[in-house]
């Protein structure tokens, strides 16, 4: 992917879960190169947004459309989507009891990695490609050896989620609440984690609450959501604002401007 | 269909009366005891409260015939199933020794050899225990097993001996429509230590009967290991009696594996002889189709301190019907017992179904005993994480039905068999639950 070049496109997206709409017309532009922040209060249909865009079955896109690299991303399966580049950091990462981290990343890359055409990796070639990426995010090997997410801490589950990252190599990542559960210092690591992995043909887009995390990684766009859509789009220094004001007055802002 | 039931025993115990007798007066009389029990009972029916899940009228039906002497199994037929850790290997073909596939590994400080050769080389040994420890008195199964018994393995220690290598005991079934009597005896003496292994195989995918019963006692301070996998056909019938008496600070763990057979039911019955005992009592239970397996537990407290840990799991795909009972006793006296028991279980599709019960009987007053039981399917939350990594769906729960089974499995501790189970359970998921 070239930089600049057009990602992802969102047109008018609306969504619904158990009958209940939740994204009520997003319209969202994503360049190779960029990253973008989603803020806005709880309940405003940020994390719904990164989940609608991953594939979660409990969600249904009821019209509008995505466009991921000009093609339909609505035609493909949450697995064709991971294997065409788009990543969703989950901001509650699950537990699976039973499969060792170690083997699941293992299964996650190869499986990833076929579908792109490229070499899988036998243990011990994934044993060393990991070993970089594990510095990259201060991760512990001894950890590959535990379930995956069983027991983590918060910041552990987290450090994963990156891990993912740094192994799949995505075009996209949508980075749910990475920030949420870390203390300072880890949230130095992975920051500068995702950092290390951004290039001019990849993108970022980071849904967070606060503006700690934007220290790091610097968006080009900040994106307000309120009640399932995006009502005010800024640069970086919108965060700040935000940071010190609070969303009350865009969405009065907002309600005026409709009211108009 | 009363009469059908009535003669079905009958049906088993003919050409019963054609064994030739022993020389050992004591085992033509268990014999006859056992044939006198075996047509004074009735076989079971849904109405049996012990029976109430699990429907034998299709065994009931099925013509059964005595198994044929010697069918000839080429060693190469064996090669899959072997373990390489495994010492001596003991095979039985439909009940009959294979000498030629077996192996006898001499080794210092355990007897491991046929149960006719252990019966005139270790006769008060043999006699002190056999249908002992699994007795007849009130199971028709048993009591046929106990008639037709001819020969079987043995496995015999000396006192203060650990048993490095594990005992392999393979009951292979090789004749379409025969009914056969595995028959196994592990006497541990005091201080010792082994691991051994049963396994039930079949060579043909023809409906057949096997029969078994096997005993353990576990002596003073020592500890056995016991791997049991069944893995037989799924048109198989597979009733299987496990009798253990464990004695004062002894140690006995079990890991049973049952993934084949249309219906297949074991008892395991473990019983504290004295203080200070501890079971580790593991099953799994992996069906599909129309297999049912039924796993019935009694775990018998008799004495103060007695440890005990269950963790039993079934996992049920197609129109398959697994059954749990866990029957845990702590009498009056047992004072101290310490006993957990756990029963999960996971259904794979809507027509799969578990009939899980635990059952604490307690009769002593300072005791700690806890059990759960809990059926559920696979989260779809972890169906979706597995997949926005780019695993499809199969995969995806095909990962998480092996990784439920993994914590049973993994307790079986040798590496070759690990391996293979996982294999072949990866295998048959992948095939969409078909063998």
């Amino acid at each position: 992917m070239m930089p600049g070049e057009s990602l992802l496109e969102v047109r008018g997206l609306t969504a619904s879960v158990a009958g209940v709409e939740i994204l009520k017309g997003i319209d969202l532009n994503v360049r190779a190169g960029e990253v973008h922040a989603i803020m806005g209060p709880n309940g405003s249909g940020k994390s719904t947004f990164a989940k609608v865009l991953a594939g979660h079955p409990a969600y249904e896109v009821t019209s509008g459309e995505v466009l991921f690299e000009g093609k339909n991303l609505f035609d493909l399966t949450p697995e064709e989507r991971a294997r065409a580049g788009l990543f969703l950091g989950f901001q509650y990462p699950v537990e699976i009891p039973g499969v060792t981290n170690l083997s699941f990343l293992r299964l996650a890359y190869n499986t990833v990695q076929g579908a792109r055409g490229k070499d899988e990796l036998d243990p011990l070639e994934f044993d060393d490609y990991l070993q970089d990426k594990l510095k990259l995010l201060h991760i512990d090997p001894a950890f590959l050896e535990r379930s995956v997410n069983e027991g983590f801490s918060g910041g552990e589950k987290k450090r994963n989620e990156i891990l993912q990252m740094a192994i799949l190599e995505p075009t996209l990542a949508l980075l749910d609440e990475t920030d949420s559960g870390l203390d300072i210092d880890a949230l130095r690591i992975v920051a500068n984690g995702v950092n290390r992995l951004r290039s001019p043909g990849n993108a970022l887009v980071l849904v967070t609450h606060y503006q700690r995390l934007l220290n790091y990684l610097t968006p080009e766009f900040v994106h307000v959501m309120d009640q399932g859509r995006i009502i005010k789009t800024g640069g970086k220094e919108l965060a700040l604002e935000l940071e010190s004001r609070g969303y009350d007055w865009v969405s009065a802002e907002y309600r005026a401007l409709r009211a108009a | 269909m009363d009469a059908l039931k009535s003669s079905y025993l009958d049906n088993l115990l003919y050409g019963q009366g054609q064994i030739p007798a022993s020389r050992l007066s004591w085992l033509n009389e268990l014999r006859a005891e056992a044939l006198e029990r075996a047509n004074a009972l009735t076989v079971p029916t849904t109405g049996d409260e012990d029976w109430r899940f699990t429907d034998l009228s299709p065994l009931y039906k099925t013509a059964l015939r005595p198994s044929p002497d010697a069918v000839e199994i080429a060693a190469s037929a064996l090669e899959p199933w072997l373990i390489s850790e495994a010492g001596s290997r003991l095979v039985f073909v439909d009940g009959a020794f294979a000498p030629n596939l077996s192996v006898l590994q001499p080794e210092d400080g355990v007897a491991v050899l046929p149960l006719a050769s252990a019966l005139t080389q270790h006769g008060e040994r043999v006699r002190a225990h056999l249908a002992q420890v699994a007795p007849f008195g009130a199971d028709p199964f048993c009591a046929v097993n106990t008639a037709w018994l001819r020969d079987g393995a043995a496995v015999l220690t000396d006192r203060n001996r650990d048993i490095a290598r594990p005992i392999h005991l393979l009951f292979l079934s090789a004749s379409p429509g025969a009914a056969v009597y595995p028959r196994a005896l592990i006497v541990t003496a005091r201080g010792s230590r082994c691991t051994v292994v049963e396994d039930f195989l079949s060579s043909h995918e023809a409906a057949g009967f096997t029969n078994g019963v096997t005993e353990v006692v576990v002596g003073e301070n020592a500890s056995v290991r016991h791997v049991r996998l069944q893995r037989e056909s799924a048109n198989a019938f597979h009733i299987a009696a496990c009798g253990v008496r464990v004695a004062r600070d002894g140690r006995y763990s079990s890991v049973s594996v049952s993934v084949g057979g249309r219906i297949s039911r074991y008892n395991l019955n473990v019983l504290q002889g004295a203080e200070g005992t501890s079971f580790e009592i593991d099953g799994l239970a992996l069906i599909s189709g129309r297999q049912l397996a039924d796993t019935h537990t009694f775990l018998d407290h008799a004495h103060p301190q007695g440890r005990s840990r269950q963790l039993h799991k079934c996992i049920a795909d197609g129109a398959a019907h697994a059954v749990f009972n866990g029957k845990i006793l702590v009498r009056p006296g047992a004072q101290r017992t310490d006993s957990a028991q756990q029963s999960r279980n996971l259904l794979l599709s809507d027509r799969a179904h578990v009939d899980t019960k635990p059952q604490l009987e307690i009769f002593a007053d300072d005791v700690k005993c806890a059990h759960g039981a809990t059926v559920g399917q696979l989260d779809t939350e972890q169906i979706f994480y597995l997949r926005s990594r780019g695993m499809d769906e199969p995969s995806a729960r095909n990962l998480l039905t092996l990784a439920f089974a993994a914590e049973i499995v993994e307790r079986i501790a040798l590496p070759s068999v690990v391996r293979r189970l996982e294999h072949h359970l990866a295998r048959r998921a992948h095939n969409g639950g078909k063998q």
